[in-house]
């Protein structure tokens, strides 16, 4: 067996809320995840899970302790950086659906990679057009994003978390506002790609069902790490 | 680096997909604009032409001999009372002649100054017009018609005949038209002038002479300078005053000074004369911007208030763009442009507005008795005031939008995020 490379490791991570009173919320989190591995943390409400997510994301930065993304520092960075680092090596996955509804599905998939602007539009259109083709949903291509329902979505915005390749894919109970029948449907989908393209996951859920099929548990407790 | 493509794309969309409240943006800075030019040119036009009313017809410095007692009393120059404290009684004007001596050579000495325009004679008489058994009294002015048209704009008010016929005739006379009225006469009829000494001389009307100044038309004449000569009876060095006319106003006053000094004469720089008018002037200049400026202010209230809006509205948009890689400063500048966008589009609309009601105001009729040569309203299509307004457009809506655009691009997304 050759040795895992580590997409995402978290150092000795301390974070305190100030207001309303001094609270320690995650208490010297370490672990590391490997590629293509796809975890889940668990735990119950207000044990951290969720505050730990949005550190890992670099969307957070109000934090003591250091962060890894492909082996390098993520920590201390400048915003511009951390965006850029967000724009090509994070895609992201919500509770709540999140696209632009303004714009069609299509444009809210491309607009992370267009942002990103490595390639031409061209490329990007048909890059998108394939993510969505892989996702089932490239007949909604042209529909305005506030014109779909839930589970076309929350599709749509996996696909706009894909659109740049990124090294991990992060998601906030993405499951936790469908019914059970695309609930299966975005696990599927999210197994499908950590099993075919080697993609990491890492989704933070309280869906028990959901977390057992995946490839290993991060269970959170009082803000600690507890297996 | 910026994408700016994607950022006006984005910036565009939200503008389309809030068509109405971007209009509502929008034509608050095309009224701000629009009312500023036309304001502008109609209150600046209003300004220059009651300017020249005023400007063109007066003299720069004007010269002439001051009937006034004399400053040392011939008891100052005896010295036994040096010290005492002398009081005269019923002091009377100098004996002195209202020619100015030497006039010709004054006049040549100032027509060779390259800083004078020109420098043309004046013979001011007091006469009587006699109409059957009644006199009416009246000014006559002997002039050097064709100069007066070239340096004080006298064409403009000849409101019947022209200049070339007084100057061709040696008994002509350009009646002022109260006087014309009065006595029921017109182009072409003779008048009966006499002199204070009672001499009575028939002169042919070859043009009628209006001002707009009811007090003047009703009094007065003019008639060539030989002509004035001949009446008086005087010899051609015959000048009562000397008219000049620089090519810069600003040297009215030194140029007065001189004269006084080295002539000792009077003269009356322009500056002087019209204190009061400039002062007219500023202030007409000072409402119109501060009514152009609120104006402004407004519409940028306006922009402010809307992006405040929409930017309250679009707080899951803002977070969304962030979390997948939009920096604070890519989404200050979606808001950015699009606060410059509406000023943009706003603004020339305004500019258009402006341009027509200017045109549209240029070309209403304006007849008035006092100013016999308006025939229009007067505005003054400076280019200046389009640049102007297109600039503080973009200054007052940039800065409207500076401030709401800041304050996305402080928005913390996980707040957004988690917050729902």
């Amino acid at each position: 067996m050759y040795t895992m490379e580590t997409v995402l490791e978290a150092k000795n991570i301390n974070k305190y809320f100030k207001k309303p009173v001094l609270f320690h919320v995650l208490k010297d989190i370490s672990f590391k995840i490997n590629k293509g591995e796809f975890s889940s943390i668990m735990g119950k409400s207000g044990c951290g899970k969720s505050t730990l997510l949005y550190i890992l994301s670099t969307m957070d930065t109000d934090y003591e302790g250091a962060l890894y993304l492909n082996d390098e520092l993520v920590t201390g960075q400048e915003r511009e950086k951390l965006s850029y680092i967000r724009n090509k090596h994070i895609g992201f996955v919500f509770q709540f659906h999140y696209l632009l509804s303004e714009f069609s599905v299509l444009e809210n998939v491309m607009l992370p990679a267009k942002k990103l602007g490595e390639k031409t539009v061209q490329e990007i259109e048909h890059h998108a057009m394939e993510k969505l083709r892989v996702l089932g949903i490239d007949h909604l291509a042209k529909k305005r994003a506030s014109r779909i329902s839930g589970g076309e979505k929350q599709r749509v915005a996996i696909a706009r978390a894909l659109i740049n390749d990124p090294a991990i894919i992060m998601g906030d109970e993405p499951t936790g506002n469908l019914d059970s029948y695309n609930s299966d449907n975005v696990f599927n989908i999210f197994k499908q790609l950590s099993d075919e393209q080697g993609l990491s996951l890492l989704v933070v859920t309280h869906d028990i069902d959901f977390a057992k099929k995946t490839d290993r548990i991060i269970e959170m407790g009082d803000g600690r790490i507890i297996s | 680096m910026v994408n700016w493509k994607v950022i006006l794309n984005i910036a565009k969309t939200h503008l389309l997909t809030k068509i109405k409240q971007t209009a509502t943006a929008a034509l608050g800075v095309t009224f701000g604009i629009g009312a500023y030019i036309t304001l502008v040119c109609f209150m600046t036009g209003l300004n220059a032409m009651l300017d020249d009313l005023i400007l063109n017809v007066t003299p720069h410095v004007h010269i002439f001999n001051e009937i006034e007692p004399s400053k040392k009393q011939p008891i100052d120059l005896y010295d036994k009372f040096q010290n005492a404290f002398n009081v005269v009684h019923s002091v009377k004007p100098k004996q002195s002649q209202k020619r100015i001596h030497n006039a010709l050579p004054i006049m040549n000495y100032l027509n060779k100054d390259p800083l004078v325009r020109g420098a043309i004679p004046q013979i001011k008489e007091q006469i009587f017009y006699i109409a059957g058994s009644i006199e009416l009294g009246g000014n006559l002015t002997g002039i050097n018609v064709m100069q007066e048209v070239e340096l004080f704009n006298f064409s403009d008010y000849i409101v019947k005949g022209t200049p070339k016929a007084l100057h061709n005739n040696e008994s002509g006379i350009l009646l002022g038209a109260g006087v014309a009225e009065k006595m029921s006469l017109d182009v072409g009829d003779r008048v009966q002038i006499s002199t204070i000494r009672g001499d009575i001389f028939p002169l042919k009307i070859v043009g009628i002479y209006q001002s707009g100044i009811a007090d003047i038309d009703n009094i007065q004449s003019f008639a060539n300078v030989k002509t004035v000569q001949r009446i008086l009876g005087e010899a051609e060095n015959y000048i009562t005053d000397i008219n000049v006319k620089l090519h810069n106003i600003e040297y009215s006053i030194p140029l007065a000074q001189k004269i006084e000094q080295q002539f000792k004469l009077t003269a009356i720089d322009i500056k002087t004369a019209n204190a009061q008018f400039e002062t007219g002037t500023t202030i007409r200049n000072l409402i119109t911007y501060s009514v152009s400026i609120t104006l402004l202010i407004v519409a940028g209230f306006g922009i402010y208030n809307i992006l405040n809006m929409l930017i309250y509205e679009k707080m899951n948009d803002i977070a969304i763009l962030k979390a997948t890689g939009f920096s604070g400063k890519d989404v200050q500048l979606i808001f950015m442009s699009q606060a410059i966008i509406i000023g943009v589009v706003g603004g020339v609309l305004g500019l258009l507005i402006g341009l027509s009601l200017s045109h549209f105001i240029d070309n209403l009729p304006f007849e008035t008795e006092a100013l016999p040569t308006i025939t229009t309203y007067p505005i003054n299509h400076n280019p200046n005031f389009y640049i102007i307004g297109i600039t503080f457009a973009m200054v007052s809506t940039f800065l409207a939008g500076y401030l709401p655009s800041r304050k996305a691009k402080k928005i913390d997304p996980v707040k957004i995020i988690r917050g729902q």
